[in-house]
């Protein structure tokens, strides 16, 4: 259990950290937090023959709050949301979801950017970018690049960084003006990765859905935005009703695989049942 | 590639400094190194925490995290708990006194996981502190008194901070 020797390289500068990742590419990795890759690494499922540890480039660490949303810098930790970073419902949500990520000690190492690049379908992270559209900032030698979520997520364990680039930061747009969030996930033990999990928010008025956001973890082999699910949620009474046809319709749109903790059909049960609780909570 | 490297470690208060290639990780420079075994390794992949140490204060696996990462940052160790008497730390006694501690294997872990979380956080809830401890593995108390010890050194060290 112990990892393949390598070179370590710990840049000062970002531009530094490009250089390096552009003079290497494949057989380099970015070391971020570490809990992750260090595990794979230890191992031996990951033997890159030079590590870049970023954590000392500052200016990827910072977490930004405005009227617009939030712009997370990718080293910017899991524990960093223990707190919500201002009062808004979606640093709320944030605060919430953070506490279902592995333990209080992974959190302190583990990275936002890390999860998003590391893109394993069961991330929370990951859930919560593509359910309420981030954008990715990309950086490498060549200059910056933005991509959407729904094109970020390229499938297991795959995003559309290349060998040569470094995430560096995340944006998620601010929630519309009354809207409630809703988290639910289920798994076996307390920071165990989920076998399923559904994240929800919506603006309800009156009794009745104005706008949907609805997302799946840990159901394919990426996170997936239930964007027929939420059409139809639009203009429907927020009730028990509606809210078991949803979680029908994502019991449909969903494709786990079965494994030890669960066969495909067990999953898919799953699925319907958090979103069902996901939705009820954001419209309590 | 991939030579061995001289840097100095900050442990405990002390200064340490090693010689150790880059892939060694923290809990194996410290027990190899530097000679503090107290920090234990039992998975080697995060999972059961009895390698947990305080790197500028806060609890990590240091399982997960290479010596040479650890550079520059103040490090703490179980060693590095009790008093310069010997006199133990709150925690340290009320594991003894509660029978936080069967074998002690994920004892070390456990002091530094609940010091660096109580020190962040004096005023944890019982459902806090039973959160925080699912963070690690314990293969003997059946961790109902590893709760208690907790809960009980929390208040004291509550009080000794109100004093
Ligand atoms: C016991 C245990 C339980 C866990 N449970 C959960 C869980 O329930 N939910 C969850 O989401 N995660 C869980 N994790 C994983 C944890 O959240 C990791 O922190 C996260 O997946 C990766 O973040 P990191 O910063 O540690 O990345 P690293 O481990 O450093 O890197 C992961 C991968 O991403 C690449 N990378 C990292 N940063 C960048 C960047 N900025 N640009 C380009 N590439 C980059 C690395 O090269 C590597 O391939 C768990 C981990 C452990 C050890
Ligand atoms: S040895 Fe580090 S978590 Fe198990
Ligand atoms: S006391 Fe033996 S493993 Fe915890």
């Amino acid at each position: 259990m112990k990892p393949a020797r390598f070179d370590y390289h710990r840049p000062a500068r970002l531009a530094e950290a490009l250089e390096l990742l552009s003079g290497h590419g494949g057989n380099c990795k970015v070391l971020a937090g570490g809990q992750s890759l260090v595990p794979a690494m230890n191992f031996r499922l990951a033997r890159p023959e030079i590590l870049i540890d970023i954590n000392d480039l500052k200016e990827l660490g910072r977490l930004e709050d405005g009227a617009q949303g939030l712009r997370i810098g990718a080293l910017v930790r899991h524990a960093a949301f223990h707190q919500p970073a201002d009062d808004s419902e979606l640093s709320r949500l944030l605060s919430r979801v953070v506490r279902h990520i592995a333990h209080y000690p992974i959190r302190q190492r583990g990275t936002f950017g890390g999860s998003l690049a590391h893109a394993d379908p069961a991330s929370e992270w990951c859930l919560v970018a593509a359910t309420l559209s981030a954008e990715m900032t990309i950086a490498s030698t060549a200059g910056e690049r933005k991509v959407p979520a729904d094109q970020f997520f390229r499938g297991l364990f795959t995003t559309a960084v290349a060998e040569n680039e470094l995430l560096t930061a995340i944006e998620i747009p601010a929630l519309p003006p009354g809207a409630r969030g809703g988290f639910y996930e289920f798994s076996r033990r307390a920071g165990d990765f989920a076998l399923a999990m559904a994240l929800a928010v919506l603006v309800v008025d009156g009794g009745v859905i104005r706008w949907a956001r609805l997302g799946l973890g840990a159901a394919a082999d990426r996170p997936l935005r239930l964007l027929p699910v939420e059409r139809m949620l639009e203009g429907r009474l927020a009730d028990a009703a509606t809210f078991r046809e949803a979680a029908a319709a994502a019991r449909d749109l969903a494709s786990p695989s079965g494994d030890i903790h669960g066969g495909a059909d067990y999953r898919k049960d799953l699925v319907a049942t958090v979103v069902e609780r996901a939705l009820t909570e954001a419209a309590s | 590639m991939a030579e061995s490297r001289t840097f100095t470690l900050n442990i405990n208060g002390k200064a340490h400094t090693v010689n150790a290639a880059p892939r060694k990780s923290l809990a194996d420079v410290l027990r190899e190194d530097c000679g503090l075994t107290g920090t234990h390794v039992g998975c080697e992949h995060g999972v059961c925490g009895a390698c947990t140490v305080l790197v500028d204060g806060k609890p990590v696996r240091s399982c997960l995290m290479f010596g040479v990462q650890a550079e520059g940052a103040e490090i703490r160790t179980v060693e590095g708990l009790a008093a310069a008497d010997g006199s133990l730390h709150p925690l340290q006694q009320a594991f003894w006194e509660h029978h936080g501690l069967q074998c002690g294997f994920c004892t070390p872990g456990f002091l530094m996981l609940a010091v660096g979380a109580l020190e962040e956080n004096p005023d944890m809830s019982d459902d806090d502190i039973r959160d925080l401890l699912s963070s690690n593995l314990c293969r003997c108390t059946g961790y109902q008194n590893i709760v208690k010890s907790v809960r009980v050194a929390a208040a004291q060290m509550r009080g000794q901070a109100r004093s």
